[in-house]
């Protein structure tokens, strides 16, 4: 089994707000091993790009605060870093892509001024020359397989489409070389039909760079297709860990099972069900699982403690009483 | 070429501006009630005099006949004779108008530069004392009229401390440098005399920011709000997480896209900077249109009236084609916006 590239361990983020605490992620846990193609599931807002930006330690802080937990990349505590080591995880280590590319490029500056400046910046040991970094930058907007890159470094951002900025933003995170790319939601705000060119690309990138990808998203669908294995989050932690394959056969966690039959199906007759209740108040989330107040099977002890990962045969993990034991 | 077309184009539309305000104050200045003819020759003229003198000005001719008899004039710079001063119109702007242009610029330059550094200072230091004491005090700023300040600049600097000079441009004694731009501060330069250029600096200081500050304030505050805001998009945590160092951040991504709001108000707030001058100018003695402008309109001196406007019509054009230059410059969505359209 290959090594774990990433692990974030019983991570817990709260953001400060006026009247308290937003506990938003509750004892996360997380592994990426090399190689490895995760994906990440949940609701909308559950946590899912905070996550994300805490491993590249991008959060807003204040107003957020990370009061436990660790983040290692390759056994490296990224939460105790000091300015040098966590600049070599941000350039060459991981790299994220956004949800929405229009919002992630800056709208007065070209294609090129961005793109280098993440070329530039990524390699901190030695320093590039201009026509190197040029010279990726090209190299990197042909991988993305975007026309004429020359001319889309003189561009600004609003000259170019959706699918194109986001092919830009691809190009960026794999510009780098970094080794983990995290891609949250990359084709959430793009038409639905370049959406499927947009993950294409990005899949045969990823097996070409042999880079190892977290991808977060909303789309079981998508998860199938794409991923290795598989992590659910509900208000703030995980609560079941799977091989795709194994955890779409066989999901264990009733958020997961009333996920999965959530999801429309083309043959089906009508609306799928829904999930009743709703998303707890991060203000004041229940105690115990969190999940508790919505689950059909709630039990006692659900509302009293936080279930940890029950391990349930080969890497296939639930953090739920139910399989306590 | 792109900046021809644009400067060209905005030419063509300032012609068209500058025509209308001045049929606009061509008109106000002549409906306003007081018979203009008795008023330049007193009230103890024969009527004859009166008669005389209205015809000379083609006052008894139509509106329209009077309105092609000034455009006639102003097209080759003649602005006609001011009843005030007994002379040229253009003679007493060329005379009073450098001063005003001096004490505007001065306080525009203050205006632009303090209100960009506060508003980056305090945005930088968001939510400490720093920025708590610069948001209230631009907050004062903004509310005080441009004239409070002054007669409190007056009676603290002028005459409780006695620091700075109170009125006029110069004090006496100290020779005034050969005029070539009549911006005194610049001819003493120009002349390589410092004891007039520090002597015209000191006078320029209390009337220069007593004039500033309210636009200063709201530069500082909008500059704040912008970058506060734009800390909070999405290519900032990309470019964080792309090892770009926070100093490249801030002082190239995130300041050029900040002072674009900035930028576009600096045009308004330099037009109402003009209009307040009138009041500081009174308090400070200073030599510059505003006296020239009341007298004229409390005299119903037509032709000064008219020119004074369009002067100020002139500059509040060019200040806002500058404006627009500078934030096309800043932000290429409006520039290819432009381009898009035609």
């Amino acid at each position: 089994m290959a090594e774990a590239l990433l692990e974030i361990r019983e991570l817990h983020i709260g953001f400060e707000v006026y009247g308290g605490t937003l506990k938003v992620l509750n004892g996360v846990d997380l592994m990426v091993r090399e190689g490895e193609k995760v994906g990440l599931v949940g609701e909308t807002g559950c946590g899912k790009t905070t996550t994300a930006k805490s491993t590249l330690r991008i959060l807003p802080m204040p107003p957020a605060r990370i009061s436990r937990g660790e983040i290692l990349f390759r056994g490296a505590d990224i939460l105790k870093m000091g300015p040098k080591e966590i600049r070599r995880v941000q350039g060459q280590g991981i790299s994220m892509i956004f949800q929405d590319p229009t919002a992630a490029l800056n709208p007065v500056f070209t294609i090129g001024e961005q793109l280098m400046d993440a070329i530039r910046y990524s390699n901190s040991q030695e320093a590039l020359g201009r026509r190197e970094i040029r010279a990726r930058a090209i190299q990197a907007l042909k991988d993305v397989a975007l026309p004429d890159p020359e001319r889309i470094l003189e561009c600004y951002p609003i000259q170019l489409s959706g699918g194109m900025r986001q092919r830009v933003c691809i190009a960026m995170a794999i510009a780098t070389e970094a080794e983990l790319l995290i891609a949250d939601e990359p084709t959430t705000s793009l038409d639905v039909t370049i959406q499927a060119q947009v993950l294409r690309l990005l899949g045969n990138l990823v097996q070409e760079k042999e880079a190892s990808t977290i991808l977060i998203t909303h789309s079981l669908g998508i998860v199938r297709e794409w991923t290795d294995r598989v992590y659910v989050m509900y208000a703030g932690g995980m609560v079941e860990a799977a091989k795709t394959r194994e955890i779409f056969a066989r999901p264990l966690h009733p958020y997961t099972q009333l996920l999965m039959r959530a999801v429309p199906k083309l043959t089906g007759e009508g609306i799928a069900e829904g999930i009743p209740g709703r998303i707890p108040d991060y203000l004041n989330p229940p105690p115990g699982c969190r999940f508790h107040p919505r689950c059909p099977y709630a039990m006692p002890i659900c509302a009293q403690e936080r279930p940890p990962f029950f391990p349930r045969g080969e890497d296939h993990q639930v953090a739920c009483f139910l399989y306590k034991g | 070429m792109r900046l021809l077309i644009f400067l060209a184009r905005r030419l063509g539309y300032s012609i068209f501006v500058l025509l209308g305000l001045s049929i606009l104050v061509f008109l106000i200045a002549r409906v306003m009630p007081g018979d203009p003819a008795r008023m330049a020759m007193g009230p103890r003229a024969p009527e004859w005099v009166v008669e005389r003198f209205r015809t000379e000005m083609h006052l008894d001719k139509p509106l329209y006949v009077q309105y092609y008899y000034w455009l006639r004039d102003a097209l080759q710079g003649k602005f006609g004779l001011s009843i005030y001063t007994r002379r040229d119109v253009s003679q007493d702007i060329g005379e009073f108008f450098p001063a005003t242009m001096e004490l505007a610029l001065f306080a525009g330059i203050i205006m632009g530069v303090f209100g960009i550094v506060l508003g980056v200072v305090s945005a930088r230091y968001a939510n400490s004392w720093i920025d708590n004491s610069v948001r209230v005090i631009t907050y004062m700023g903004v509310v005080t009229p441009a004239y409070v300040f002054a007669i409190l600049f007056l009676l603290l600097f002028g005459y409780v401390l006695n620091l700075l000079p109170t009125t006029g441009r110069l004090s006496p004694g100290v020779p005034a440098p050969p005029t070539r731009t009549g911006l005194v501060t610049l001819d003493s330069l120009l002349a390589g005399n410092f004891t007039a250029f520090f002597d015209a600096l000191k006078h320029l200081i209390m009337p220069g920011i007593a004039l500033a500050l309210g636009g200063l304030s709201q530069e500082a505050r909008i500059t704040r709000a912008s970058i506060t805001e734009n800390l909070q998009r999405d290519f900032i945590a990309l470019e964080r997480s792309q090892a770009i160092p926070e100093r490249v951040i801030m002082s190239k991504y995130l300041l050029k896209l900040s002072l674009i709001p900035t930028v576009s108000i600096l045009g308004l707030d330099f037009a109402s900077l003009l209009g307040n001058a009138f009041l500081v100018e009174m308090i400070f003695n200073w030599p510059g249109m505003s006296r020239y402008g009341i007298h004229a309109m409390l005299t119903k001196d037509l032709n000064a009236i008219v020119a004074v406007i369009m002067i100020f019509g002139v500059i509040f054009i060019t200040v806002n084609i500058i404006v627009d230059l500078v934030v096309s410059w800043l932000d290429p969505r409006i520039r290819l916006g432009a381009e898009r359209a035609k």
